[in-house]
């Protein structure tokens, strides 16, 4: 190999490559007021509005927070990185960062990390919200696994994300098809609203969405939500794998549309 | 004229399915010069720049850019071109100069956004944001990023389309300049005279198969494209028909004769018009013109080869 800048790029040059991507990211989503509504206000208003409608029933407010910090790791986490980078793919962004020397993972890695970072922030914002506005306490004795819990879910919503954007046909159906599968699960999954039993707590329970929440709700609330179930953990991990190795086969930087 | 080509393609052949969209391609791209590949849309002209990019595999042959193959995907590969495909997006929410600076800090020897800029003619517009930029300023835009890195080659699919006439001079002035300064550039279109005024020498493709090439002089002068016999005749005169003279379907009354050997039909046309007493009004000999030329090209291209896969038409291929 002849010396340039593959060759000469070692780790050093990589992390700062991801630095100056995530940076990127990071304005250019700011930037965008419908992207920025929709993935950071949208968590907000619900937890407002859904702890004002069920204020009156008892456990509504211990159950909201937690149920919208899932909430808000799936959304930013899976619908936007879905509907992002189906778009980004469709405007051929993709395709031109494909023919520069950027290595295809960083422009990945940077744009997960990014969605990560937001689902995480978000999640925070909710959790002090809960405890500042509604006196729901963070659960502080059990931060480590709760920011572990945190960072699993939100690495594989975003690789569940890749793997969906790889089955859009178009931008123009992105939206659909994301809101299709996220809106749906979400209802029977324990966050908008409460389902304690029947027959949506087993179809629930088939996808990550469900045993997310009911990590956070015990996290939380131990007491009223029963023990944290590690095998909840491992089976959104499980999910998140199994959307890497669907996203590996279906992802696409050609524009399709 | 004998340095090494920087671009060298042997035998190469794309295959999408039963379909072939290029079938034996040879080509090679000299250092420093502006090599025209041109051809009507779906004739095989993005396929095989997108190969010489690395976008694409290929079915078979050999392909050389830069010394590298670029199906390989190497980053060492890529760090020495630069791409403007014919529609690819850029971060909408970025202004120009921070997309730029995004795009350039990926090559190892990036060029300074204001500069580029400067050199496209987007100097001014380099903190407005790339959404609020019109169609042509974005097409320039996308010629900066493409430059960033200081590529030893840049490939540009279709630059021009869409531009109004001085636009399209602008671009072409650029252009010149990137070449003179020592870039090799490699340039697909569908217009004739852009391959005419830009390129040292261009190829025709014609179903994916290259059916002219040479410079634009030695392409017109090569091609037996036909020369135009156009008369007009008194009402109902009607040419015998072995003379092979249509009507006008455009004018009533004239008639038009197409022939790449155009002095013995004079002769034939006039010896009949003589022989029946008829005068032959607005009698005009036209020779090709170099859109005659590529017409003739692309209308009809020679059938040397038997085509290996008869009923496949032309094909739709690529965006657009």
């Amino acid at each position: 190999m002849s010396a340039s800048a593959g060759s000469r790029r070692g780790a050093v040059g990589l992390g700062r490559l991801l630095v100056r991507q995530l940076a990127a990211e990071n304005r250019a989503f700011w930037r965008n007021p419908a992207a920025a509504f929709f993935t950071f206000a949208f968590p907000l208003v619900f937890m407002v509005i859904l702890n004002l409608v069920f204020i009156d029933v008892p456990g509504a407010l211990r159950f909201y927070t937690p149920a919208l910090v899932a909430f808000a790791i799936v959304n930013a986490g899976f619908t936007t990185l879905a509907m992002s980078i189906t778009i980004a793919r469709d405007e051929g962004i993709l395709k031109r960062v494909r023919g520069t020397p950027l290595p295809p993972l960083v422009y990945l890695v940077a744009r997960v990390v990014h969605s990560s970072l937001l689902g995480l922030l978000l999640a925070g914002i909710v959790a002090l919200f809960g405890a500042l506005a509604f006196g729901v306490p963070l659960p502080l004795e059990r931060l480590p696994l709760l920011v572990l819990s945190l960072l699993v879910g939100a690495a594989s919503f975003c690789a569940l994300g890749l793997a969906v954007s790889g089955l859009i046909p178009s931008a123009a159906a992105a939206p659909a098809v994301v809101n299709a599968i996220a809106l749906p699960l979400l209802f029977i999954s324990n966050t908008f609203v409460r389902i304690e039993d029947g027959i949506l707590v087993s179809v629930g329970g088939l996808f990550p969405i469900r045993p997310f929440s009911d990590l956070l709700q015990a996290l939380w609330d131990p007491g009223r939500a029963g023990p944290v179930e590690i095998a909840d953990l491992a089976f959104v991990a499980a999910w998140g794998i199994a959307g890497l190795v669907i996203a590996l086969r279906t992802f696409s930087w050609e524009p399709r549309a | 004229m004998t340095a090494a080509p920087v671009i060298s393609v042997r035998g190469l052949r794309k295959a999408y399915g039963a379909t072939e969209a290029v079938r034996g391609v040879d080509l090679d791209v000299r250092p420093g010069e502006i090599f025209g590949l041109l051809g009507p849309n779906g004739a095989g002209k993005t396929t095989t720049v997108e190969i010489l990019e690395g976008y694409r595999g290929r079915s078979a042959g050999e392909v050389r850019v830069l010394g590298h193959d670029p199906a390989d995907g190497d980053p060492a590969f890529r760090d020495r071109i630069g791409i403007v495909l014919q529609s690819t997006g850029v971060e909408r929410h970025l202004t120009a100069a921070e997309a730029v600076a995004l795009y350039a800090g990926y090559y190892a020897r990036p060029r300074p956004a204001a500069e580029l800029l400067e050199l496209v003619g987007l100097g001014g517009s380099a903190d407005v944001r790339v959404g609020r930029l019109s169609g042509g300023q974005r097409r320039r835009l996308d010629l900066a990023i493409a430059l960033a890195g200081s590529p030893e080659i840049v490939f540009l699919d279709e630059p021009t389309t869409g531009f109004d006439p001085s636009a399209r001079r602008d671009a072409w002035g650029l252009i010149r300049r990137l070449a003179d300064d020592g870039t090799t550039v490699l340039l697909t279109t569908h217009f004739m005279d852009e391959a005419q005024v830009l390129a040292d020498r261009l190829a025709v493709i014609v179903d994916g198969r290259i059916v002219a090439e040479g410079t634009p002089a030695e392409v017109v002068a090569r091609v037996p494209a036909p020369t135009t016999i156009a008369f007009r005749l008194p009402d109902g005169a009607v040419p015998p028909a072995d003379l092979s003279v249509d009507a006008d379907p455009e004018r009533p009354g004239r008639f038009l004769a197409r022939t790449e050997e155009p002095t013995p039909l004079l002769h034939r046309i006039t010896t009949w018009a003589v022989g029946a007493g008829l005068a032959l009004d607005e009698l005009s000999v036209t020779r090709p013109t170099l859109e005659e030329t590529y017409l003739s090209l692309t209308g009809h291209a020679p059938e040397a080869e038997a085509a290996p896969d008869p009923g496949i038409g032309r094909r739709r291929r690529g965006r657009r």
